[in-house]
């Protein structure tokens, strides 16, 4: 089902359908969706900036080094960048597989991925103003084990 | 000329998304000494260059890779999605 990076929002439900749908032999689904967190009520909205044009091939590079690795029928990334509010859906991954390791294990190594080497960055708008998010080291370690 | 791009707190250190620059440069890290002589935004834009990633013609790579015939040279923070 590829990548897809849009600023309009996602029906996570409609997605999850459709990929099923198309997921031909395959027995297992495994969906993950990152939402944007409310920090307590402090956070007012998130910016997302993106690189477009590498985002799109970052993301597909992702998604077939998924596929190569472990026995997937079907992998699906979907990415938003603009303003969001607290709540809203950010990203979400679908995979489908035979059997369900490999899709649980391909959707984990979709996320460590993207999280770190697909070109977007956050930035948090709250009461205090304005200011980027920034990486962290676990993030970076968690390629690691892959 | 090369297309630099800038990301996130790099574009707004340097005040513009993109500027296309002259550059004799054989290898990133030679742009970036270029590009640091241009402004003091740009000097204190590159000032750690611990937390500047970069892409050349849209692919990650370090600052000792080559830009002969490179036509778009990126540079942006760590990336944060997901």
């Amino acid at each position: 089902m590829g990548v897809r990076v849009q600023s309009a929002p996602f029906d996570m439900g409609a997605e999850v359908q459709a990929f099923t749908k198309a997921a031909t032999g395959a027995g297992a689904i495994v969906t993950f969706s990152g939402v944007v967190r409310d920090e307590g009520g402090t956070l007012a909205s998130m910016e997302i900036e993106h690189y477009p044009g590498m985002t799109e091939k970052a993301l597909e590079a992702i998604r077939q080094d998924a596929m190569a690795r472990w026995s997937l029928t079907d992998a699906l990334v979907i990415h938003r960048f603009g303003p969001l509010k607290p709540g809203e859906q950010i990203m979400m991954v679908a995979t489908a597989s035979r059997h369900r390791a490999d899709a649980f294990q391909a959707a984990e190594f979709l996320m460590d991925y993207l999280k770190s080497r697909a070109p977007f960055w956050k930035k948090e708008r709250g009461a205090d103003g304005a200011s980027w998010v920034a990486a962290k080291d676990a993030d970076e370690d968690a390629l690691k084990r892959w | 000329m090369i297309d630099v791009l800038y990301f996130a707190w790099l574009r707004e250190r340097i005040g513009a998304p993109k500027e296309a620059v002259e550059s004799q440069a054989a290898t990133v890290a030679d742009l970036v000494e270029e590009l640091k002589s241009h402004s003091e935004a740009h000097a204190l834009a590159f000032s750690d260059m611990t937390s500047v990633r970069v892409a050349v013609d849209q692919e990650l790579t370090d600052m000792s890779a080559p830009i002969k015939g490179a036509r778009e040279v990126a540079f942006f923070p760590p990336m944060t999605g997901g």
